[in-house]
Order: structure tokens, then C-alpha cells, then sequence
């Protein structure tokens, strides 16, 4: 088995001369997605904004959406959507909670007109106040573990590691959320998994970048910080490429075979995974040229550069 | 590097031997494991969304709670009042607190006394003219709260296993909730009838001089009250009654209750009261021959039927228009027993069995489909030591199935996706290590000393990336609720046993495979 080696020898790509267009770029993404949030908004499933969702699948075939939704409006319920849900035969029924019912009885008139011609596969109820709290709870996790660990990459790095960590990670987690914003898909308790998961994961790829500015810092003590990042950049490349690429093949095929209701999240996973490598090139480790760690100094009449054998 | 101590040895293998062994039961369909060993019998628990099954979030309505305490300090202070002889007037609950005006001040001194004696931690304000407030303290009100809670679930329970649900899960949430987990119930709506009812039954006398159509316009004679009936016509109350205040039995006194039919066929609810109940049932109909008494349960009257001669046995039937399902459920209401206070559903997820097999079907493909892409791909990147990361992430998944097996964790889709995911995350520890390998080759070192330090030099790398995760992680169990926790676990989980798995065994079989081949060159 003779393994296959991509990047053969050390690439020399000058991440430092594209940091430019990279902030650019990324300012321009964060904005844009802050502004579609505010402008679009989130399309929030029922487990954040209440209401009601039953999944049917139709006994005989492709369900016929038309009759169906003439026999929910009969009903006289205000705000009904239905959708296919994976496939022609699968309905989803979302209902807003209804002013002059309980949701109970909203579920009941609606198995009720539709009969026995359908399976009911899932219904779901959130009333209001359970739908904001986890909100709240969703907003405080995600600023928590930010902030947990911009903190933990400070005490294992030193601050402007920790600053250059958490902005790129905030980076993520706004782009994602603009992703959804853009696109319209659902947003839940599963995506909102997601965003926290690529949270903890983004941050990979800047430790391992980190950890090895940090070690040429150490060696190296005088050469030219932009030359350095670059360095250590182009090093730790192909284990950033092949890191990232093996957890991607891990949500793709989630994202391809793990059914309707993971969809949201394998999106949110994969896109947090791209960007998140994105980031950590040319975000996270540009962003120490401008707020720099200390380097020790150098000793008197070691003008050259340390150069510790066996070590690269 | 060469080196295994034989404790680290035993250990390491152990690790895997066990977790092979108590991942392999989740392999067979639980039919066949009869045969096995008992403590190998153990699979994991597949969660609600995989078995189907429903999930209800239920409140205990505590302004009931602490309305009906307030109520009932009215009542004691008026029996006080009346029965130490002390003028009063105004005396009401509001929504915190009882209060009343003294006529004769002279006579405080008496009323607080009596205070004491109905309960020492009332707070009591003595105002100007008279006025007393009483207001229960804060340490008796969470103690209240906390009992009505205790009991709900209680109740709940009981009417719960009545209707022979298997394997049901009921759990105090927070301050006021309960968490209901019924795993196979597809349709909850008979068990959300029983649960949504108090099931507070009395017998009250009904108040033959009054008339329900002056009550229902407004005048009620004091110490009556208007209900309706509990029979329907058109959604609207077929009939009104009006009963005295005062309860003649309550429902809390009843031993037994069964579903049964009457002389002409219908079906009746026959009961039985305990001693205090049976005394108590015997004076009020001894006294109240001839006339008719209302069969009271929450604040709607079943029936009101005319008492023909003493009911001396102390048990007795209601009859009341009932399917035999309705009498059932009115049975078994009464044999469980009543909720302090009503419970509303907040949240009710219901999963069918169709759902839940197609997600147990879809999971299962995507975990295979991707471990096997993760398998091949570290296969061709890394060759032989692909091998070795491929069966350490045998090895990994392994343990990670026996941890939730043995740690009793519930498996749900998300967590499904989580085992996926840490599936390709896993081998992320061997990148790293392989990788630092590759650079030390190529700086020029020995084969021990790369393979040494690419060991040493990646593990405060792959520690620090895991850390961020667990983070992530911990905070996703401790915040979240249902299908975001099952994630939390498998993820955190994953992570944990693949800094095991990548590191320790993945070196075990790089030494063995070093001293056995004792290679010239390291083929990555």
C-alpha cells in the first residue's frame, strides 16, 4: 500500500500578500449576514417560535398537496403551510398556533379531516413560552462556549491568540447563521447543535496553525512576522486539508443519507466546516500580524536565527 | 517509544477487549440475546425519535396551588372567627394574601392568637382600622409548591400505569414541570384526557329552594354555588345546578372505583368509601332522605340523583350518561386519585413507529457509509498507518457503544449524528500525528525518533483541539434539552474515547508493528 502523498513537498503559498481580500471578503460576508438576519430574519422551526408541525405520509402514493390544503383551509385555521418532507408521498403540515383553539384541538380537527388515508408519522407541539426559553438558552449556550473558549485558547496561548481565536470563530458562527438566513432552512434545536459543534470544532485548525506559530516564534526569533505566519501556514497545510477533509466525508454522508430531519444539520455542519478551515487560514493567523504576541527576545551576538537541529 | 509498561499493556488491551465486548449485544436483534450471558444482555436505549413514542412537557398550574391554600385559610378563619365569637367583616382572598376587618379592636389580641393556632409561620400586618392581612411566608409556599409537584407526579404515575403503558418515564423538570416519556404511545391523546383532568369528585346537597335560572342571572344564594352539568348539548352545558358550597364526602375518601353496568344495561361507576367516608355518607343521607344531591367532579355535576333511603354499606354507583369508555377512565380517575392542581401540556413531541424505524434505517446508512469513506480515505493518504487508524477507530467506536451501553445514555437521531461525526473527528488525532511523522522524516531523523517525536509533539495539539470540543460539548448538555443533549452525549463521548483510541492504541500497534517487522523505512 504506498500511501498517497498530495503536497509532496512544502507548498509556498503567500497567505500574508491575500490577507487583504480575505478580510475584505470577510467583512463583507459578516455583514452581509447580519444584515439578513435582520432584513430576512431566521425561518425558526416550532421548537423556537411555538406552533404545531404534523409529518403524514400519504397510504396511497404522492400526496395530492392541492386537496390537501383545500381540506385544511375548510378548516378555517389561519397560517397553514404544508410542504414535501424527502419525498412525494411525505407532508409536512406546520401550523402557527391558532387564537380561538388550543393546539390540542387544532391536531385533532386536523387528523380528524384528513382521516385514515395518511400515516401520522410525527406531530410536534411547543407552546410560546417553551419556544422562548430555549431561545434564551440556545443565545446563552453559543455566547458561553465563544467565550469559554477564546478563554481556554488565552490561558493555553497567550491573549492575542485568544483574541485571534475568538474572532474567527465568531466569523463561523455569523456566516452560518447568514447561510440559514439566505437560505431560508429551518432553523432548530439541531441546528443550533450544530452552530455550537462548529464552535468547538472550527477552532481546530487555528490551535494547530496556532500551535505551530507559536513554536516557529520560539525558533525563529527574528524573522519577519509576516514571513513567519506564512511559514507556519504553509506547514501545517496539508494536516489542516486532510484534518478537515475526513470530518467532511463524516457529514456528507449525513448530509446524503441521513434523512429529512438531520438536513439542517448536516448543512450547518458542512458549511461550518468550510468556512471554518477558511478562516483559520485567512483570518485567524493574518489577524496575529496586527495584534501581535510577545516574542522573546534575542540574546546579544545571536543575531542569526536559532536553528535547533531536527527540528523544522 | 519501544517501550509498553505491562500495566499500560494490559490496560489498553482490557479497554478494547471490554469495549468490544459490551458494544457487541447492540449488534444482535434483543430476541436473540437470551442465551447470552446476563451481564451482556445490556443494549443501548434508543430514544423516543427512534423507537417512537411520545414526549409531553406538562406544567403544574401552582397559582391553583397557592389560590387553593389561600381559600382554604379563608375558610379556617372563618370557622375560628365565627366559632371564637369575633365580629369581622371583608374577609377575602386576594391573589397573595387573606384578608379581613375586625370590628371590635379591643379584640386583636384573641385574633392573633387564633392565627397561631391555624398556622405559627403565617406573616400577620395589623393595619389601621382594623384590618388584617395575612400573607403565608415565602419557606411554606415552596414547600407547597414542592409537595404539589411531589404528588402530581404521583398521580400521574398512577393513572399512567392503569392504562398499561410499558416502560413509562416520569420526571420532575425544573420547578413545575414534569417530563412524560411514553415510549410505543403513537397516539397520546387518550393519555393527555386522563392526565388533563384534576379529578376532584364531591358530593355536595343540591339547594332545592333555589333556581338555576336566577343563579345564572346573577343571584346565588350565599353559601351556594352554580355549576354546570357535564353532559353537553351542542358544546353548551345541558343543564345548571345549584348546590350548597359545603361538601357533604370528598373524592379523597374513596377506596376503590370500578367500571361496571347498571339494573338497565348502561354503564355505571360503582364505588367504595374508606371508614371516614362510609360514617360520613351515612349521617348526610340519613338526614337528607328525599332530597337530591349533586355528584360533583371538577366543578361539573355528573349527575344529581334523589336520595331514596340512608346509604348505610358505604359504597354506592354513579350513573351519568357514560360509554363504557368514559366510565373506565372515570374509574380509573377516582381509584388514582386527584391532581392538586391542573396540568397543562407546554410540549408534546409524538414520533410514530414508521418514522422511527426510517430514522433508525437512515442513521445507520450514514454512520456506515461514512466511517467506510474515513476508513478508505486514511487507507490511500496514509497506507499501512491508515490500517492502524482504521483499527483504532474500530476500536473507538467500539468503546464508545459500550460507554452508552453501560452508562444507560439514550440514543437518539441527533446522537446518531454525533457518532457520525466524531467518526470522521477521530481520526483528525492521527492526521496530526502522522503528519508532525512526515515532517520529522523529512527533517532528517531516524525512524525511532520521528515516530517518537511525532507522538510527543502532536498530543498538546490534538489536546488542545479535543478541549475546544468538549467545551462545546459540555455546554450543549448542560444548556440544552432533548435532542441537542442526546447529541452532547455521543459527542463529548466520541471525543473522549478517540483521544484514547488515536493516541494509545494507535501507538500500541505502530510499536508492535516496529519490533515484529523491524522496518528499515516508515512507509507514510
Amino acid at each position: 500500500m504506498r500511501p498517497l502523498i498530495i503536497i509532496r513537498r512544502i507548498p509556498n503559498i503567500d497567505f500574508m500578500g491575500l490577507r487583504h481580500i480575505g478580510f475584505a471578503l470577510s467583512g463583507l460576508m459578516t455583514i452581509a449576514s447580519i444584515v439578513l438576519f435582520f432584513v430576512n430574519g431566521l425561518n425558526y422551526g416550532i421548537d423556537f417560535s411555538g406552533g404545531t408541525i404534523i409529518e403524514v405520509r400519504s397510504l396511497s402514493g404522492a400526496a395530492d398537496l392541492g386537496k390537501m390544503r383545500a381540506d385544511l383551509d375548510s378548516l378555517g385555521l389561519r397560517d397553514v403551510t404544508l410542504q414535501n418532507f424527502g419525498g412525494p408521498d411525505n407532508v409536512l403540515i406546520r401550523l402557527q398556533e391558532q387564537s380561538d383553539k388550543t393546539q390540542e384541538q387544532t391536531v385533532n380537527q386536523v387528523k380528524a379531516k384528513l382521516g385514515n388515508a395518511f400515516e401520522y408519522r410525527r406531530t410536534e407541539v411547543v407552546g410560546p413560552t417553551v419556544g422562548a426559553e430555549l431561545i434564551k438558552a440556545g443565545v446563552e449556550a453559543t455566547v458561553l462556549a465563544l467565550f469559554a473558549i477564546a478563554v481556554y485558547v488565552w490561558f493555553r496561548f497567550e491573549w492575542p491568540f485568544g483574541v485571534g481565536a475568538m474572532l474567527s470563530t465568531v466569523h463561523d458562527t455569523i456566516t452560518t447563521i447568514g447561510l440559514f438566513s439566505l437560505l431560508q432552512i429551518e432553523f432548530n434545536l439541531t441546528t443550533l447543535a450544530a452552530i455550537l459543534t462548529i464552535a468547538g470544532y472550527s477552532i481546530n485548525d487555528t490551535v494547530v496553525i496556532y500551535d505551530r506559530v507559536r513554536e516557529t516564534m520560539r525558533r525563529y526569533k527574528t524573522m519577519d512576522f509576516a514571513e513567519l505566519i506564512n511559514k507556519s501556514l504553509n506547514e501545517t497545510l496539508s494536516r489542516t486539508i486532510l484534518t478537515v477533509s475526513t470530518t467532511a466525508l463524516a457529514v456528507l454522508s449525513l448530509l446524503l443519507f441521513g434523512g429529512e430531519v438531520l438536513r439542517g444539520f448536516s448543512i450547518a455542519m458542512l458549511w461550518g466546516i468550510v468556512v471554518g478551515t477558511y478562516s483559520s487560514l485567512f483570518i485567524a493567523a493574518p489577524l496575529l500580524f496586527y495584534i501581535r504576541p510577545k516574542r522573546a527576545a534575542v540574546q546579544s551576538g545571536d543575531a542569526g536565527e536559532v536553528a535547533a537541529r531536527g527540528k523544522p | 517509544m519501544l517501550y509498553f509498561q505491562g500495566w499500560k499493556l494490559t490496560l489498553i488491551l482490557g479497554v478494547c477487549l471490554l469495549g468490544f465486548l459490551f458494544a457487541l449485544p447492540n449488534a444482535f436483534a434483543p430476541e436473540t440475546l437470551d442465551h447470552w450471558p446476563s451481564f451482556l444482555r445490556r443494549q443501548v436505549s434508543l430514544g423516543l425519535d427512534l423507537r417512537g413514542g411520545s414526549y409531553l412537557l406538562l406544567q403544574v398550574d401552582m397559582n391553583t396551588v397557592e389560590q387553593e391554600r389561600l381559600n382554604s385559610l379563608v375558610d379556617e378563619v372563618r370557622t375560628q372567627l365565627v366559632a371564637a365569637k369575633v365580629g369581622y367583616s371583608d374577609l377575602a382572598a386576594a391573589a397573595s394574601h387573606v384578608s379581613f376587618t375586625v370590628r371590635d379592636s379591643g379584640r386583636m389580641n384573641d385574633v392573633r392568637e387564633l392565627i397561631t393556632k391555624i398556622d405559627p409561620s403565617l406573616d400577620v400586618q395589623i393595619g389601621s382600622g382594623g384590618t388584617v392581612t395575612l400573607t403565608p411566608n415565602q419557606q411554606a409556599l415552596i414547600q407547597r409548591r414542592n409537595s404539589a409537584i411531589d404528588q402530581s407526579i404521583e398521580i400521574v404515575r398512577r393513572r399512567i400505569d392503569e392504562t398499561g403503558t410499558k416502560e413509562p418515564s416520569i420526571q420532575r423538570e425544573g420547578d413545575d414541570r414534569i417530563l412524560l416519556q411514553l415510549p410505543g404511545v403513537d397516539n397520546p391523546e387518550h393519555v393527555k384526557e386522563l392526565i388533563g383532568r384534576t379529578a376532584k369528585m364531591t358530593f355536595q346537597l343540591v339547594d332545592p329552594n333555589a333556581s338555576p335560572q336566577d343563579a345564572r342571572s346573577g343571584r346565588v344564594p350565599a353559601g351556594d354555588v352554580l355549576l354546570p352539568s357535564s353532559e353537553t348539548v351542542n358544546g353548551q352545558p345541558a343543564q345548571y345546578y345549584v348546590v350548597r358550597r359545603r361538601v357533604m364526602v370528598s373524592g379523597d375518601t374513596l377506596t376503590d372505583a370500578q367500571a361496571s353496568f347498571g339494573q338497565n344495561g348502561a354503564a355505571v361507576v360503582n364505588f367504595k368509601f374508606d371508614s371516614t367516608g362510609a360514617r360520613r355518607f351515612a349521617d348526610a343521607t340519613k338526614e337528607n332522605v328525599g332530597k337530591p344531591f349533586a355528584i360533583v367532579l371538577d366543578n361539573k355535576v355528573i349527575s344529581a340523583p334523589v336520595i331514596k333511603e340512608p346509604i348505610l354499606g358505604g359504597s354506592g354507583q354513579i350513573e351519568g350518561n357514560f360509554t363504557v369508555q368514559t366510565a373506565n377512565d372515570l374509574a380509573l380517575l377516582l381509584r388514582a386519585g386527584a391532581l392538586p392542581a391542573p396540568l397543562t401540556v407546554l410540549e408534546e413531541r409524538t414520533v410514530g413507529p414508521g418514522l422511527g424505524a426510517d430514522s433508525i434505517h437512515a442513521g445507520a446508512l450514514a454512520s456506515v457509509v461514512g466511517v467506510v469513506l474515513v476508513v478508505v480515505f486514511m487507507i490511500v493518504f496514509y497506507g499501512l498507518f491508515g490500517v492502524f487508524a482504521d483499527i483504532a477507530l474500530f476500536f473507538n467506536l467500539c468503546i464508545m457503544m459500550a460507554a452508552l451501553t453501560l452508562l444507560g445514555a439514550t440514543l437518539t437521531l441527533p446522537g446518531i449524528a454525533g457518532i457520525a461525526l466524531t467518526m470522521g473527528m477521530a481520526v483528525d488525532a492521527n492526521v496530526l500525528i502522522y503528519e508532525r511523522i512526515r515532517e520529522e522524516v523529512r527533517g532528517g531523523r531516524s525512524l525511532i525518533s520521528s515516530l517518537q517525536a511525532g507522538f510527543e509533539r502532536a498530543f498538546g495539539t490534538i489536546l488542545d483541539s479535543h478541549v475546544t470540543t468538549l467545551v462545546a460539548g459540555a455546554l450543549m448538555f448542560w444548556l440544552g434539552s432533548g435532542p441537542v443533549k442526546g447529541f452532547a452525549v455521543t459527542l463529548s463521548l466520541g471525543v473522549l474515547t478517540s483521544l484514547f483510541s488515536a493516541i494509545l492504541v494507535t501507538r500500541l500497534l505502530i510499536v508492535t508493528w516496529l519490533r515484529r517487522l523491524k522496518p528499515k523505512a516508515i512507509p507514510i
